[in-house]
Protein backbone atom coordinates (compact mmCIF):
# COMPACT_ATOMS: atom_id res chain seq x y z
CA UNK A 1 0.00 0.00 0.00
CA UNK A 2 1.32 3.36 -1.37
CA UNK A 3 0.13 6.77 -0.06
CA UNK A 4 -0.05 9.95 -2.15
CA UNK A 5 -0.94 13.20 -1.87
CA UNK A 6 -1.97 16.08 -4.02
CA UNK A 7 0.07 19.36 -3.48
CA UNK A 8 1.33 22.68 -5.31
CA UNK A 9 3.76 21.63 -7.77
CA UNK A 10 7.17 21.59 -6.65
CA UNK A 11 8.27 24.24 -9.23
CA UNK A 12 5.58 26.62 -8.50
CA UNK A 13 6.29 30.19 -6.75
CA UNK A 14 4.01 29.66 -3.28
CA UNK A 15 2.15 32.94 -3.17
CA UNK A 16 -0.03 34.18 0.39
CA UNK A 17 -3.16 35.19 -0.13
CA UNK A 18 -3.86 38.73 0.51
CA UNK A 19 -6.25 37.88 3.60
CA UNK A 20 -3.93 35.46 5.62
CA UNK A 21 -6.38 32.97 4.65
CA UNK A 22 -4.00 30.33 3.41
CA UNK A 23 -1.82 30.13 0.49
CA UNK A 24 -2.76 30.47 -3.23
CA UNK A 25 -4.22 27.34 -4.72
CA UNK A 26 -6.62 28.57 -8.05
CA UNK A 27 -4.88 27.89 -11.23
CA UNK A 28 -1.66 26.77 -9.37
CA UNK A 29 -0.63 23.77 -10.60
CA UNK A 30 -0.85 20.16 -9.05
CA UNK A 31 1.42 17.54 -8.70
CA UNK A 32 2.47 14.39 -6.65
CA UNK A 33 4.01 15.05 -3.67
CA UNK A 34 7.57 14.38 -4.64
CA UNK A 35 8.60 12.14 -1.52
CA UNK A 36 5.31 9.71 -2.64
CA UNK A 37 6.59 9.47 -6.32
CA UNK A 38 9.46 7.75 -4.70
CA UNK A 39 6.89 5.52 -2.41
CA UNK A 40 5.40 4.66 -5.65
CA UNK A 41 8.59 3.96 -7.70
CA UNK A 42 10.10 1.56 -4.77
CA UNK A 43 6.69 -0.08 -4.42
CA UNK A 44 7.04 -1.32 -8.00
CA UNK A 45 10.48 -1.90 -8.09
CA UNK A 46 9.63 -4.82 -5.56
CA UNK A 47 7.12 -5.66 -7.62
CA UNK A 48 9.24 -6.31 -10.22
CA UNK A 49 11.05 -8.44 -8.07
CA UNK A 50 8.58 -10.28 -6.95
CA UNK A 51 8.73 -9.25 -3.47
CA UNK A 52 4.82 -7.96 -3.78
CA UNK A 53 2.28 -9.11 -5.90
CA UNK A 54 -0.22 -5.92 -6.13
CA UNK A 55 0.56 -2.32 -5.20
CA UNK A 56 -3.04 -0.55 -3.62
CA UNK A 57 -2.15 3.50 -4.38
CA UNK A 58 -4.25 5.50 -1.40
CA UNK A 59 -5.07 8.96 -1.45
CA UNK A 60 -7.23 11.61 0.95
CA UNK A 61 -8.60 14.85 0.00
CA UNK A 62 -10.57 16.04 -2.46
CA UNK A 63 -12.16 14.80 -5.87
CA UNK A 64 -9.13 16.16 -8.19
CA UNK A 65 -6.94 13.71 -6.08
CA UNK A 66 -8.09 11.34 -8.30
CA UNK A 67 -5.69 12.70 -11.11
CA UNK A 68 -2.76 12.04 -8.44
CA UNK A 69 -3.74 8.21 -8.16
CA UNK A 70 -4.49 8.17 -11.94
CA UNK A 71 -0.22 8.79 -11.84
CA UNK A 72 0.16 6.50 -9.45
CA UNK A 73 -1.56 3.71 -11.15
CA UNK A 74 0.63 5.02 -14.69
CA UNK A 75 3.13 4.51 -12.69
CA UNK A 76 2.58 1.04 -11.90
CA UNK A 77 -0.20 0.77 -8.96
CA UNK A 78 -2.56 -1.98 -10.15
CA UNK A 79 -5.69 0.15 -8.03
CA UNK A 80 -6.16 2.82 -6.05
CA UNK A 81 -8.26 4.39 -2.95
CA UNK A 82 -9.69 7.81 -2.72
CA UNK A 83 -10.92 8.68 0.61
CA UNK A 84 -13.15 11.51 -0.65
CA UNK A 85 -13.60 14.80 1.41
CA UNK A 86 -13.72 18.34 1.59
CA UNK A 87 -12.90 18.71 4.80
CA UNK A 88 -9.18 20.38 6.09
CA UNK A 89 -7.14 17.08 6.85
CA UNK A 90 -4.24 17.39 8.96
CA UNK A 91 -1.63 14.41 9.59
CA UNK A 92 -3.15 12.94 12.26
CA UNK A 93 -6.53 12.56 10.15
CA UNK A 94 -4.61 11.06 7.30
CA UNK A 95 -2.67 8.89 9.32
CA UNK A 96 -6.50 7.52 11.36
CA UNK A 97 -7.70 7.00 7.33
CA UNK A 98 -5.11 5.35 6.13
CA UNK A 99 -4.86 3.09 8.82
CA UNK A 100 -8.50 2.12 8.42
CA UNK A 101 -7.81 1.02 5.08
CA UNK A 102 -4.80 -0.52 6.20
CA UNK A 103 -6.48 -2.90 8.22
CA UNK A 104 -8.83 -3.75 5.51
CA UNK A 105 -6.60 -4.19 2.86
CA UNK A 106 -4.15 -5.87 5.25
CA UNK A 107 -0.72 -5.02 3.26
CA UNK A 108 2.69 -6.30 4.01
CA UNK A 109 3.75 -3.02 4.52
CA UNK A 110 2.81 0.68 3.79
CA UNK A 111 5.28 3.24 2.13
CA UNK A 112 4.84 6.33 2.03
CA UNK A 113 6.55 9.95 1.67
CA UNK A 114 8.49 11.48 4.87
CA UNK A 115 6.83 15.00 4.67
CA UNK A 116 4.72 16.41 1.93
CA UNK A 117 5.89 19.29 0.43
CA UNK A 118 3.49 21.87 1.32
CA UNK A 119 2.83 21.52 4.95
CA UNK A 120 6.12 20.07 5.64
CA UNK A 121 4.98 18.29 8.78
CA UNK A 122 6.45 14.96 8.42
CA UNK A 123 4.33 13.15 10.73
CA UNK A 124 2.06 10.87 8.68
CA UNK A 125 4.05 7.40 8.60
CA UNK A 126 5.14 7.67 12.39
CA UNK A 127 1.19 8.50 13.06
CA UNK A 128 -0.32 5.88 11.16
CA UNK A 129 2.35 3.03 12.43
CA UNK A 130 1.27 4.24 16.04
CA UNK A 131 -2.09 3.93 15.47
CA UNK A 132 -1.23 0.33 13.72
CA UNK A 133 0.67 -0.66 16.55
CA UNK A 134 3.31 -1.73 13.65
CA UNK A 135 7.17 -0.68 13.22
CA UNK A 136 8.43 1.92 11.35
CA UNK A 137 11.32 2.69 9.26
CA UNK A 138 11.60 6.08 8.67
CA UNK A 139 13.50 8.67 6.04
CA UNK A 140 14.61 5.15 4.04
CA UNK A 141 17.54 5.52 1.55
CA UNK A 142 17.65 1.31 0.91
CA UNK A 143 14.64 -0.81 1.52
CA UNK A 144 15.23 -4.45 1.53
CA UNK A 145 12.50 -6.86 2.04
CA UNK A 146 12.87 -10.21 3.57
CA UNK A 147 10.48 -13.06 3.99
CA UNK A 148 8.77 -11.67 7.69
CA UNK A 149 10.98 -8.82 8.30
CA UNK A 150 12.42 -5.78 6.17
CA UNK A 151 15.79 -4.18 6.92
CA UNK A 152 16.43 -0.20 6.13
CA UNK A 153 19.11 1.83 5.70
CA UNK A 154 17.77 5.42 7.29
CA UNK A 155 19.38 8.94 6.73
CA UNK A 156 19.71 10.71 10.05
CA UNK A 157 21.50 13.61 11.65
CA UNK A 158 24.78 11.99 12.10
CA UNK A 159 24.75 10.22 8.87
CA UNK A 160 23.00 6.40 8.40
CA UNK A 161 21.27 4.15 10.68
CA UNK A 162 20.12 0.90 9.63
CA UNK A 163 17.19 -0.52 11.33
CA UNK A 164 15.44 -4.70 11.01
CA UNK A 165 11.60 -3.82 11.09
CA UNK A 166 8.82 -7.33 11.47
CA UNK A 167 6.01 -6.96 8.61
CA UNK A 168 3.92 -5.35 8.38
CA UNK A 169 5.70 -2.18 8.93
CA UNK A 170 5.49 1.48 7.96
CA UNK A 171 7.99 2.73 5.63
CA UNK A 172 9.13 6.92 4.78
CA UNK A 173 11.21 7.27 2.00
CA UNK A 174 13.99 10.32 1.61
CA UNK A 175 14.97 11.77 -1.16
CA UNK A 176 18.12 9.67 -2.43
CA UNK A 177 15.56 6.23 -1.97
CA UNK A 178 15.67 5.87 -5.80
CA UNK A 179 15.03 7.86 -8.69
CA UNK A 180 11.52 7.94 -9.86
CA UNK A 181 10.64 6.64 -13.40
CA UNK A 182 8.28 9.15 -15.77
CA UNK A 183 5.05 7.34 -16.64
CA UNK A 184 5.30 6.26 -20.16
CA UNK A 185 1.68 7.30 -22.82
CA UNK A 186 0.66 3.68 -22.95
CA UNK A 187 1.25 3.57 -19.29
CA UNK A 188 -0.56 6.61 -18.95
CA UNK A 189 -3.62 4.98 -21.42
CA UNK A 190 -3.57 1.43 -19.35
CA UNK A 191 -3.97 3.73 -15.73
CA UNK A 192 -7.37 5.19 -17.32
CA UNK A 193 -8.72 1.28 -17.06
CA UNK A 194 -7.32 0.73 -13.85
CA UNK A 195 -9.82 0.26 -10.87
CA UNK A 196 -10.25 3.83 -8.55
CA UNK A 197 -12.47 3.22 -5.68
CA UNK A 198 -14.01 6.40 -3.73
CA UNK A 199 -14.75 5.53 0.19
CA UNK A 200 -15.34 8.38 2.75
CA UNK A 201 -14.57 9.57 6.22
CA UNK A 202 -17.76 8.65 7.02
CA UNK A 203 -17.95 4.92 5.54
CA UNK A 204 -14.51 4.47 7.37
CA UNK A 205 -15.74 5.66 10.92
CA UNK A 206 -13.11 8.42 11.14
CA UNK A 207 -13.46 11.87 12.55
CA UNK A 208 -11.29 14.03 10.45
CA UNK A 209 -12.48 17.31 12.60
CA UNK A 210 -9.52 19.84 12.33
CA UNK A 211 -7.28 20.09 15.69
CA UNK A 212 -5.34 22.84 14.71
CA UNK A 213 -6.99 26.35 14.03
CA UNK A 214 -5.32 28.37 11.15
CA UNK A 215 -5.53 31.36 12.62
CA UNK A 216 -3.04 33.33 9.76
CA UNK A 217 -0.97 32.71 7.03
CA UNK A 218 1.90 35.36 6.24
CA UNK A 219 4.95 35.88 3.94
CA UNK A 220 8.41 35.66 5.63
CA UNK A 221 10.42 39.39 5.72
CA UNK A 222 11.63 39.02 2.53
CA UNK A 223 16.04 38.97 2.90
CA UNK A 224 17.34 41.93 1.71
CA UNK A 225 20.36 40.61 -0.28
CA UNK A 226 21.98 41.42 -3.94
CA UNK A 227 24.82 43.02 -2.64
CA UNK A 228 28.11 42.64 -4.54
CA UNK A 229 31.45 42.41 -4.13
CA UNK A 230 34.63 42.93 -6.93
CA UNK A 231 37.17 40.33 -5.30
CA UNK A 232 37.79 38.31 -2.86
CA UNK A 233 40.40 41.60 -0.90
CA UNK A 234 36.88 43.57 -0.31
CA UNK A 235 34.98 40.61 0.58
CA UNK A 236 37.32 39.27 3.41
CA UNK A 237 37.57 43.48 3.88
CA UNK A 238 33.78 44.07 4.40
CA UNK A 239 32.96 40.72 6.63
CA UNK A 240 35.50 42.24 9.03
CA UNK A 241 34.74 45.98 9.05
CA UNK A 242 31.02 45.83 7.90
CA UNK A 243 29.44 42.40 8.99
CA UNK A 244 31.77 41.89 11.94
CA UNK A 245 31.75 38.35 11.35
CA UNK A 246 35.49 38.33 11.12
CA UNK A 247 37.94 38.97 13.57
CA UNK B 1 1.30 22.22 34.34
CA UNK B 2 4.60 20.83 33.80
CA UNK B 3 6.74 20.47 30.63
CA UNK B 4 8.00 17.20 29.21
CA UNK B 5 11.22 17.55 26.90
CA UNK B 6 12.30 14.62 25.28
CA UNK B 7 16.74 14.59 25.55
CA UNK B 8 18.59 13.40 22.48
CA UNK B 9 22.14 12.05 23.66
CA UNK B 10 24.48 9.46 22.52
CA UNK B 11 24.62 7.77 26.64
CA UNK B 12 27.61 10.24 26.93
CA UNK B 13 26.43 13.75 26.18
CA UNK B 14 23.59 15.57 25.99
CA UNK B 15 23.06 16.85 22.10
CA UNK B 16 23.01 20.33 22.10
CA UNK B 17 19.27 20.77 19.91
CA UNK B 18 18.35 19.46 23.75
CA UNK B 19 19.09 23.02 25.03
CA UNK B 20 17.21 24.56 22.58
CA UNK B 21 13.93 22.55 23.08
CA UNK B 22 14.53 23.25 26.78
CA UNK B 23 14.53 27.11 26.21
CA UNK B 24 10.96 26.73 24.15
CA UNK B 25 9.87 24.22 27.19
CA UNK B 26 10.53 27.06 29.63
CA UNK B 27 8.42 29.74 27.43
CA UNK B 28 5.57 27.54 27.68
CA UNK B 29 5.29 26.08 31.20
CA UNK B 30 6.75 26.79 34.48
CA UNK B 31 8.31 23.45 35.14
CA UNK B 32 10.02 21.42 32.90
CA UNK B 33 10.87 17.62 33.19
CA UNK B 34 13.32 15.97 30.84
CA UNK B 35 12.99 12.45 30.03
CA UNK B 36 16.60 10.76 29.38
CA UNK B 37 16.13 7.38 27.65
CA UNK B 38 19.12 5.13 27.18
CA UNK B 39 21.87 3.04 28.58
CA UNK B 40 24.60 3.92 31.54
CA UNK B 41 23.67 7.63 31.04
CA UNK B 42 24.74 8.92 33.97
CA UNK B 43 26.90 11.52 32.56
CA UNK B 44 23.63 12.71 30.38
CA UNK B 45 21.28 13.00 33.24
CA UNK B 46 24.22 14.95 35.51
CA UNK B 47 24.62 17.42 32.65
CA UNK B 48 20.82 17.91 32.21
CA UNK B 49 20.32 18.54 35.70
CA UNK B 50 22.87 21.33 35.79
CA UNK B 51 20.22 23.02 33.17
CA UNK B 52 18.88 26.32 34.50
CA UNK B 53 14.78 25.87 34.49
CA UNK B 54 14.94 22.06 34.78
CA UNK B 55 13.19 20.76 37.43
CA UNK B 56 13.27 16.80 37.36
CA UNK B 57 15.39 14.27 34.95
CA UNK B 58 13.70 11.48 34.47
CA UNK B 59 15.89 8.61 33.36
CA UNK B 60 15.00 5.13 31.92
CA UNK B 61 17.68 2.87 31.63
CA UNK B 62 18.03 -0.47 29.88
CA UNK B 63 20.61 -2.55 27.96
CA UNK B 64 17.89 -2.54 25.19
CA UNK B 65 17.97 1.88 25.07
CA UNK B 66 21.37 1.94 24.28
CA UNK B 67 20.88 2.43 20.35
CA UNK B 68 17.03 3.05 20.92
CA UNK B 69 14.18 2.61 18.38
CA UNK B 70 11.34 5.21 18.18
CA UNK B 71 9.20 2.49 19.02
CA UNK B 72 10.62 2.23 22.51
CA UNK B 73 11.00 5.68 23.24
CA UNK B 74 7.71 6.36 22.31
CA UNK B 75 6.62 3.13 24.56
CA UNK B 76 8.87 4.80 28.25
CA UNK B 77 7.64 8.16 26.87
CA UNK B 78 3.77 7.26 27.12
CA UNK B 79 3.99 5.57 30.22
CA UNK B 80 5.72 9.23 31.76
CA UNK B 81 2.92 11.31 30.00
CA UNK B 82 -0.07 8.82 31.28
CA UNK B 83 1.04 9.76 34.72
CA UNK B 84 2.50 12.93 34.64
CA UNK B 85 -0.81 15.55 33.64
CA UNK B 86 1.90 17.39 30.76
CA UNK B 87 1.05 20.35 29.33
CA UNK B 88 3.39 19.98 26.72
CA UNK B 89 5.23 17.11 25.16
CA UNK B 90 8.88 18.91 23.07
CA UNK B 91 11.81 17.95 21.47
CA UNK B 92 13.93 19.32 18.97
CA UNK B 93 12.85 19.02 15.47
CA UNK B 94 15.87 16.94 14.48
CA UNK B 95 16.13 13.39 12.78
CA UNK B 96 15.32 11.77 16.13
CA UNK B 97 12.34 13.77 17.58
CA UNK B 98 10.95 13.97 14.22
CA UNK B 99 10.86 9.91 14.13
CA UNK B 100 9.83 9.62 17.72
CA UNK B 101 7.20 12.86 18.57
CA UNK B 102 4.71 11.90 15.78
CA UNK B 103 4.59 8.43 17.58
CA UNK B 104 3.66 9.78 20.49
CA UNK B 105 1.01 12.54 19.55
CA UNK B 106 -0.45 9.38 17.77
CA UNK B 107 -0.73 7.41 20.70
CA UNK B 108 -2.50 10.57 22.67
CA UNK B 109 -4.85 10.92 19.59
CA UNK B 110 -3.07 14.56 19.06
CA UNK B 111 -2.10 16.90 16.62
CA UNK B 112 1.64 17.36 16.38
CA UNK B 113 2.90 20.85 15.75
CA UNK B 114 6.24 20.24 13.63
CA UNK B 115 9.16 22.79 13.51
CA UNK B 116 7.80 25.63 15.60
CA UNK B 117 9.91 28.79 15.06
CA UNK B 118 7.53 31.16 17.71
CA UNK B 119 5.72 30.62 20.53
CA UNK B 120 2.68 32.92 20.39
CA UNK B 121 1.29 31.86 23.78
CA UNK B 122 0.75 28.16 24.89
CA UNK B 123 -1.53 26.95 22.64
CA UNK B 124 -0.51 28.83 19.79
CA UNK B 125 2.62 28.74 17.34
CA UNK B 126 3.95 29.85 14.53
CA UNK B 127 5.90 27.39 11.87
CA UNK B 128 6.96 27.59 8.40
CA UNK B 129 4.88 25.84 5.62
CA UNK B 130 5.98 25.38 2.04
CA UNK B 131 9.98 25.90 2.57
CA UNK B 132 9.71 28.44 4.51
CA UNK B 133 8.13 30.40 1.91
CA UNK B 134 4.83 31.42 4.63
CA UNK B 135 4.38 31.16 7.92
CA UNK B 136 0.93 29.42 9.42
CA UNK B 137 0.20 30.60 13.05
CA UNK B 138 -2.11 28.13 14.71
CA UNK B 139 -3.73 27.14 17.93
CA UNK B 140 -4.10 23.69 18.97
CA UNK B 141 -7.46 22.61 20.93
CA UNK B 142 -5.60 19.57 22.33
CA UNK B 143 -5.46 18.88 26.00
CA UNK B 144 -1.57 17.99 25.30
CA UNK B 145 0.39 19.60 22.88
CA UNK B 146 2.99 17.88 21.36
CA UNK B 147 5.80 19.87 19.66
CA UNK B 148 8.79 20.01 17.70
CA UNK B 149 10.72 23.10 17.70
CA UNK B 150 13.53 24.56 15.32
CA UNK B 151 16.46 24.78 16.83
CA UNK B 152 17.78 28.17 15.22
CA UNK B 153 14.75 29.67 16.35
CA UNK B 154 15.49 29.16 19.99
CA UNK B 155 18.55 30.19 22.22
CA UNK B 156 20.72 27.26 23.76
CA UNK B 157 19.94 27.06 27.40
CA UNK B 158 22.90 27.74 29.56
CA UNK B 159 24.27 24.48 30.59
CA UNK B 160 25.54 24.89 34.01
CA UNK B 161 23.77 27.06 36.92
CA UNK B 162 20.82 24.75 37.84
CA UNK B 163 20.06 21.74 40.23
CA UNK B 164 17.46 19.34 39.07
CA UNK B 165 16.59 15.96 41.23
CA UNK B 166 17.07 12.93 38.78
CA UNK B 167 14.87 10.34 39.13
CA UNK B 168 14.62 6.78 37.80
CA UNK B 169 11.68 5.49 36.21
CA UNK B 170 10.92 2.53 35.00
CA UNK B 171 11.24 1.55 30.93
CA UNK B 172 8.91 -0.05 29.18
CA UNK B 173 8.61 -3.60 28.23
CA UNK B 174 10.99 -3.70 25.59
CA UNK B 175 8.91 -3.84 21.68
CA UNK B 176 10.90 -6.25 19.81
CA UNK B 177 9.54 -5.72 16.29
CA UNK B 178 11.97 -3.17 15.19
CA UNK B 179 16.14 -3.05 16.20
CA UNK B 180 18.66 -0.48 15.91
CA UNK B 181 21.26 -2.88 13.95
CA UNK B 182 23.81 -0.59 12.70
CA UNK B 183 25.14 3.15 12.50
CA UNK B 184 27.45 4.72 10.06
CA UNK B 185 27.92 7.68 11.64
CA UNK B 186 30.21 10.63 9.97
CA UNK B 187 33.33 11.57 11.94
CA UNK B 188 34.33 14.70 12.29
CA UNK B 189 36.16 17.07 14.13
CA UNK B 190 34.68 20.29 12.87
CA UNK B 191 31.76 22.30 14.50
CA UNK B 192 28.21 20.31 14.43
CA UNK B 193 26.24 21.67 11.24
CA UNK B 194 23.56 22.79 12.84
CA UNK B 195 25.21 24.90 16.13
CA UNK B 196 28.62 25.74 13.85
CA UNK B 197 28.86 30.23 13.85
CA UNK B 198 30.42 30.05 10.45
CA UNK B 199 28.99 27.28 7.74
CA UNK B 200 30.53 26.53 4.30
CA UNK B 201 28.42 24.91 2.03
CA UNK B 202 29.33 23.30 -1.41
CA UNK B 203 26.80 23.14 -4.34
CA UNK B 204 27.11 21.40 -7.80
CA UNK B 205 29.10 23.71 -8.82
CA UNK B 206 32.40 21.79 -7.16
CA UNK B 207 32.01 19.30 -9.82
CA UNK B 208 33.01 16.36 -7.78
CA UNK B 209 34.07 14.87 -4.44
CA UNK B 210 37.40 15.56 -4.19
CA UNK B 211 36.87 19.25 -4.79
CA UNK B 212 35.67 19.34 -1.54
CA UNK B 213 39.36 19.49 0.02
CA UNK B 214 39.29 23.42 -0.97
CA UNK B 215 36.29 24.34 0.96
CA UNK B 216 38.07 22.13 3.82
CA UNK B 217 41.04 24.61 4.00
CA UNK B 218 38.90 27.46 3.84
CA UNK B 219 36.54 25.83 6.66
CA UNK B 220 39.16 25.21 8.87
CA UNK B 221 40.93 28.71 8.81
CA UNK B 222 37.07 30.05 9.83
CA UNK B 223 36.27 26.93 12.57
CA UNK B 224 33.73 26.58 10.56
CA UNK B 225 31.05 23.39 9.60
CA UNK B 226 31.05 21.54 6.40
CA UNK B 227 27.19 21.85 4.16
CA UNK B 228 26.18 21.02 0.71
CA UNK B 229 23.34 21.29 -1.39
CA UNK B 230 20.95 18.71 -2.47
CA UNK B 231 22.57 18.58 -5.44
CA UNK B 232 26.09 17.95 -4.16
CA UNK B 233 24.32 15.15 -2.26
CA UNK B 234 22.70 13.34 -4.82
CA UNK B 235 25.34 13.72 -7.41
CA UNK B 236 27.22 11.89 -4.44
CA UNK B 237 30.01 14.02 -3.57
CA UNK B 238 28.85 14.03 -0.14
CA UNK B 239 27.17 11.96 2.89
CA UNK B 240 23.86 12.95 3.15
CA UNK B 241 23.87 14.47 6.49
CA UNK B 242 26.19 17.42 5.10
CA UNK B 243 22.56 18.45 3.14
CA UNK B 244 20.70 21.70 3.79
CA UNK B 245 17.39 22.53 3.08
CA UNK B 246 13.77 22.21 3.56
CA UNK B 247 14.66 18.51 3.75
CA UNK B 248 17.67 18.29 5.21
CA UNK B 249 19.43 20.50 7.91
CA UNK B 250 18.29 23.85 9.02
CA UNK B 251 21.21 26.35 9.80
CA UNK B 252 21.29 29.74 11.33
CA UNK B 253 24.97 30.41 11.60
CA UNK B 254 26.51 34.27 11.56
CA UNK B 255 28.32 33.88 8.51
CA UNK B 256 26.97 31.30 5.34
CA UNK B 257 29.49 30.83 2.82
CA UNK B 258 27.61 29.34 -0.50
CA UNK B 259 30.06 28.19 -2.76
CA UNK B 260 28.88 26.75 -6.49
CA UNK B 261 25.04 26.71 -5.19
CA UNK B 262 22.68 28.11 -7.52
CA UNK B 263 20.12 29.20 -4.52
CA UNK B 264 17.39 26.56 -5.33
CA UNK B 265 14.23 27.22 -3.19
CA UNK B 266 14.69 24.05 -1.11
CA UNK B 267 18.01 25.19 -0.11
CA UNK B 268 17.12 28.23 0.67
CA UNK B 269 15.05 27.06 3.07
CA UNK B 270 17.16 25.51 5.40
CA UNK B 271 20.13 28.50 5.57
CA UNK B 272 18.14 32.17 4.63
CA UNK B 273 18.07 33.07 8.40
CA UNK B 274 21.76 33.19 8.79
CA UNK B 275 23.34 36.56 9.33
CA UNK B 276 25.57 37.23 7.06
CA UNK B 277 25.53 35.15 3.46
CA UNK B 278 27.82 35.03 1.42
CA UNK B 279 27.28 33.54 -2.37
CA UNK B 280 30.51 32.74 -4.64
CA UNK B 281 29.15 31.49 -8.11
CA UNK B 282 30.38 32.24 -12.10
CA UNK B 283 26.75 32.40 -12.98
CA UNK B 284 25.92 35.86 -12.15
CA UNK B 285 22.38 35.42 -12.66
CA UNK B 286 21.85 32.46 -9.94
CA UNK B 287 18.78 32.96 -7.54
CA UNK B 288 21.47 32.57 -4.80
CA UNK B 289 22.88 36.35 -4.73
CA UNK B 290 19.69 37.71 -4.63
CA UNK B 291 19.08 37.14 -1.18
CA UNK B 292 23.15 36.93 -0.11
CA UNK B 293 24.92 40.27 1.66
CA UNK B 294 28.15 39.52 -0.56
CA UNK B 295 28.23 38.30 -3.67
CA UNK B 296 31.18 37.21 -5.22
CA UNK B 297 31.05 36.65 -8.97
CA UNK B 298 34.03 34.11 -10.53
CA UNK B 299 35.44 30.74 -10.81
CA UNK B 300 35.21 29.06 -7.54
CA UNK B 301 38.65 27.13 -7.86
CA UNK B 302 40.29 30.46 -7.94
CA UNK B 303 38.41 32.49 -5.36
CA UNK B 304 38.24 29.33 -2.31
CA UNK B 305 42.37 29.30 -2.34
CA UNK B 306 42.41 32.86 -2.69
CA UNK B 307 39.95 33.33 0.11
CA UNK B 308 42.01 31.11 2.52
CA UNK B 309 45.20 32.64 1.48
CA UNK B 310 43.63 36.13 2.20
CA UNK B 311 42.20 34.86 5.46
CA UNK B 312 45.38 33.71 6.73
CA UNK B 313 46.99 36.95 5.95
Amino acid sequence: MVAVKRVIDFNVKVRVKSDGSGVETTNVKMSMNPFDEIAIEEAVRLKEKGLATEIVAVSCGVASSQETLRTALALGADRAILVQTDAELQPLAVAKLLAAIARNEAPRFVILGKQAIDDDANQTGQMLAALLDWPQATFASRVDIGEDKATVKREVDGGMETVEVRLPAVVTTDLRLNEPRYATLPNIMKAKKKPLETLTPEALGVDVAPRLATLKVTEPAKRKGGGRVADVKELVAKLRSEAKVLP
Amino acid sequence: MPALVLAEHDNQSIRSATLHAITAACALADSVDVLVVGSSTDAVAAAVAAIPGVARVLRAEAPHLAHPTAENVAATALAIIARGAYSHVIAAATSVGKNVLPRIAARLDVAQISDVIAIEGSDTFTRPIYAGNAFATVRSSDAIKVVTIRTTAFDAAPSSGGSASIEIIAAAPEVTTAKVIGQELTKSERPELTSARVVVSGGRGMANGENFRLLEALADKLNAAIGASRAAVDAGYVPNDYQVGQTGKIVAPDLYIAVGISGAIQHLAGMKDSKVIVAINKDAEAPIFQIADYGLVGDLFEIIPALTAELSS
